[in-house]
């Protein structure tokens, strides 16, 4: 870009000047949400943002850009957002504010959070976020340090089915957080002479050029694709992948760990594990032998729907590979033995050797040590808080592995439970920040719904007048987008710089808003003048301060492998994994004193073919749900009318031998319904789906219709949640059934 | 002198949209118009013994598509080029695009 001028001032910023726009060279992190922090250039014109496009000389996305930001300016400029702070004046769900000042919003937070201290009791205050925001680390800082309270949640998600399930076992057997290694960590890319292309991808329950989950850009899978990686796919629905994959396992929806240990099963069976890494690295190697021949294809067959000898294939096919990975999703989360099917996969990479090889499985933390303000670690503020209130965090006393999660946090279906019946106490306030409660990931929304009325504060900070603001909240606090906030995204490497280029009426960033309550409720803790000072403290650990940052854009890190044999990963400084055994524990001791089934094993889900023949008469469907759209993310994106323009309904698919049985047409709008309750949405015809089982699309609300209840922007007419149960988690609370019930599908009149 | 075109590996077109919105922004194109649109075929399986399937994507540009000579006379790439989030548009004159279609699944459009 250098025919174009750059813009002469005293910010830090990389900004020059293209004819009448000013561009701005950044990362953007959050709104628009997203699982990645894609390097874009804003271009503006005085304080409106015109268009943004992704930046052609970053490393991590090479220019691309996905339609979620190429839209944001219509987002951004919404008129509908929420400008300033409001108070509620007439009753919740009536939609009538009163305009109020930022200290009149804090006065009033202030004077609530002392009164229930002083009543109540800190811990009856519980806040929660939603995934992919910029608020993962900000949020707990919030509710530890100036609440002084211990629930920090990912709101009511049943069984913290997004993640938490895969960091808490990844938490006790590995010891850290892996993620596939598309050379991502490297500023050379696919140059980085010491990184190997991986022969197999295994893509299980997730479809990552849409998802791109945890902070990995699924188009790399694409660019290796062209390069000769070969897929596995694990997936109820074919996906995009699926038709491309060698190897296609078209699973019945919830059992994921069935076919997980069978193909453990072959690989341990047939020798064609790494003999030399599972003698010197793995704990319990004989324990899991055993496990596994109790699932052999045949009877993974039976369970999963999918042909013994296609697990057979795919499972030598994936052991033969050198090297290779698993890129895993939320499908592995939503089961009630989730922690089970991540234990098996993990097992599956592991003793395949492929942790912490070029091209493998890789072993990551924050770039630089990065890991406060803008990362997904749920414990900033959390060691400071006295013992006697980390105890009081809801749901880790009946389920120990919340206490050993690699990001714990309070249990949304313990939170949910407290605010019912009072016990193990009342919940007084609840903030929310970035979510949409019963709009998007809880389950039986009429039950949060319900639940949520009954808490006497509420809070929400959100860009954004949504269906639970409307319902729910006493004060609405409006937050910037990423184009309106200094902040930072460290999840996972390179460390980026989040530059602020515009302001939007009175909104004010996450960070903000966290500092300045803060400093009202416990200075101690917040010992920063400003927002800078906090983002400098936090980048102590890279050496740099915001502004250097700033300058840079983004700085990458030193890539290692093998950093088990390095001792590169416990605090002694001793080879080993960061675990109690120091290898990896296919085997878990821990989970015997917890009461627990130390290996992976398969559960059904409570509504299904086999836990409920007697109900599949009335409901003859297996109900899968919430595979993510190109559109919007989560709840977003509804009030865009161009990204309506590609996606106007939710969307129900349904096989067409089964829609013709009922007598239902491509575009029909249909009942989707259960023993639960029933929504309305639009039948798609699409054989990539077995005809046993439908898809519904989660998050569903329609911004343009009235915000005022009953009809509260219609956000129960087409909310798959309907159909969802809280409170029926596995064993370890973690891992609720979410992606796999039943139901029955008719023609809507 | 020679016409400028786009070459598409559809093999690898993963159907993502960008190229359709980036158009539309470049353009600033409403509800019902664009300059380049995705065309889809499938799923169906290729053979009933078979586990093959088709399931594909085509960006097709329209009369509206003018190859972004703004942004090409400033040294950028097309929009729906820049944007591709699986790289699979590339822009430049059609005799050099016609020698790079080694690949079994690509269409070279001359809009």
């Amino acid at each position: 870009m250098s025919n174009f001028k750059k813009v002469e001032n005293d910010s830090h910023k990389v900004q020059w000047q293209e004819g009448d726009y000013t561009v701005t060279r950044t990362c953007s992190w959050t709104a628009p949400g997203c699982h990645d922090g894609c390097s874009v250039l804003y271009y503006t014109k005085g304080n409106e943002l015109i268009k943004v496009e992704g930046d052609p000389d970053s490393k991590y996305n090479n220019g691309r850009l996905c339609v979620r930001c190429l839209n944001a300016p219509e987002l951004v400029n919404d008129p509908k957002r929420v400008k300033w702070p409001m108070k509620r004046v007439g009753e919740r769900g009536e939609n009538k504010w009163a305009r109020i000042t930022w200290d009149e919003a804090y006065d009033i937070i202030e004077k609530n959070v002392r009164d229930i201290w002083r009543d109540y009791g800190a811990e009856t205050i519980v806040t929660a976020i939603g995934t992919g925001r910029n608020t993962w680390s900000i949020v707990p800082k919030l509710t530890y340090s100036a609440f002084k309270s211990p629930n920090f949640s990912m709101g009511f998600l049943a069984g913290d089915s997004c993640y938490l399930p895969r960091a808490a076992a990844m938490g006790t057997m590995i010891g850290d957080f892996f993620i596939i290694d598309a050379s991502q960590m490297d500023e050379r890319r696919f140059e980085n002479p010491e990184w190997k292309l991986p022969e197999c991808v295994c893509i299980w329950g997730n479809n990552p050029i849409i998802s791109n989950g945890d902070g990995f850009l699924g188009h790399w899978i694409v660019d290796m694709m062209k390069m000769g990686t070969k897929l596995i796919v694990v997936d109820p629905y074919l996906t995009w992948f699926a038709s491309r994959a060698d190897y296609w396992l078209q699973l019945r929806p919830g059992t994921d760990a069935a076919v997980g240990l069978a193909m453990l099963n072959v690989i341990i069976e047939e020798g064609l594990y790494d003999h030399d890494f599972v003698d010197k690295w793995c704990y319990g190697f004989e324990e899991l032998s055993e496990r596994v021949k109790e699932y052999p294809p045949e009877k993974a067959e039976e369970i999963s729907w999918v042909p013994a000898e296609k697990i057979r294939e795919a499972a030598r096919f994936f052991a033969k590979a050198k090297p290779a990975s698993i890129q895993w999703g939320l499908a592995i989360d939503t089961q009630r033995a989730g922690v089970s099917v991540a234990n098996s996969i993990c097992a599956l990479v592991a003793i395949t050797g492929n942790l912490d090889v070029p091209g493998g499985q890789h072993l990551i933390r924050a770039a630089f040590g990065v890991d406060r303000l803008a990362h997904v670690a749920s414990d900033w503020g959390f060691a400071e808080l006295p013992k006697e209130l980390r105890d009081k965090r809801l749901g880790v006393e009946e389920y120990p592995l919340y206490k050993f999660g690699l990001a714990a946090t309070s249990r949304g279906d313990s939170v949910l439970e407290a605010i019912e019946s009072g016990r193990p106490y009342p919940i007084k306030m609840y903030w929310f920040q970035s979510t949409n409660l019963f709009v998007c990931c809880a389950s039986e929304a009429k039950r949060i719904y319900a639940a949520m009325k009954q808490v006497p504060f509420v809070v929400c900070v959100d860009p954004v007048l949504t269906p639970s603001a409307v319902a729910f909240a006493d004060l609405v606090l409006p937050a910037a987008m990423s184009v309106e906030r200094d902040s930072l995204r460290n999840w996972w490497t390179p460390l980026r710089s989040i530059s602020k280029v515009i302001q939007y009426e009175e909104v004010k960033t996450d960070e903000e808003i966290v500092l300045e309550l803060g400093k009202r409720l416990n200075p101690e803790q917040f010992p920063w003048d400003t927002v800078e000072d906090m983002i400098d403290w936090a980048l102590k650990p890279a050496g740099v301060t915001f502004k250097e940052l700033e300058e840079k854009v983004m700085i990458w890190p030193e890539v290692n492998y093998y950093k088990y044999e390095k001792g590169l990963l416990r605090e002694d400084g001793e080879p080993g994994f960061n675990t109690d055994t120091g290898m990896v524990n296919l085997y878990q001791d821990i989970f015997v004193d917890w009461g627990l089934d130390p290996l992976p094993f398969h559960m059904e889900p409570p509504y299904s073919p086999v836990s409920t023949p007697q109900m599949m008469k009335e409901y003859p469907l297996v109900l899968t749900a919430g595979s993510r759209p190109w559109e919007f993310f989560h709840s977003e994106h509804r009030q865009s009318a161009t990204l309506r323009e590609f996606h106007p309904n939710p969307r129900l698919t349904i096989n067409p031998e089964t829609a013709e049985k009922l007598g239902i047409k491509d575009g029909d709008w249909v009942w989707i319904e259960n023993n639960i309750g029933k929504v309305k949405q639009v039948a798609v015809l699409d054989p990539g789906i077995d005809p046993r089982v439908v898809h519904g699309e989660h998050a569903w609300w329609f911004p343009e219709r009235e915000a005022s209840e009953p009809t509260l922007y219609g956000a129960f007419e087409s909310n798959i949640n309907v159909l969802t149960t809280q409170c029926t988690t596995g064993p370890t609370g973690y891992g609720a059934p979410l992606k796999n019930t039943i139901c029955k599908v008719y023609k809507a009149e | 002198m020679s016409r400028n075109g786009l070459l598409i590996d559809y093999e690898y077109c993963t159907g993502c949209h960008s190229c359709e919105v980036a158009c539309k922004k470049e353009l600033n194109l409403p509800k019902g118009k664009h300059g380049i649109m995705l065309a889809k075929n499938g799923p169906f399986k290729l053979s009933e013994a078979g586990d093959k399937w088709e399931l594909t994507y085509v960006p097709v540009p329209t009369q509206l598509c003018d190859l972004c000579g703004d942004r090409v006379a400033n040294g950028k790439k097309p929009s729906c080029v820049h944007h591709c989030q699986a790289s699979v548009i590339e822009y430049g004159p059609v005799e050099e695009l016609a020698k790079k279609m080694t690949n079994p699944r690509m269409v070279l459009f001359v809009p």
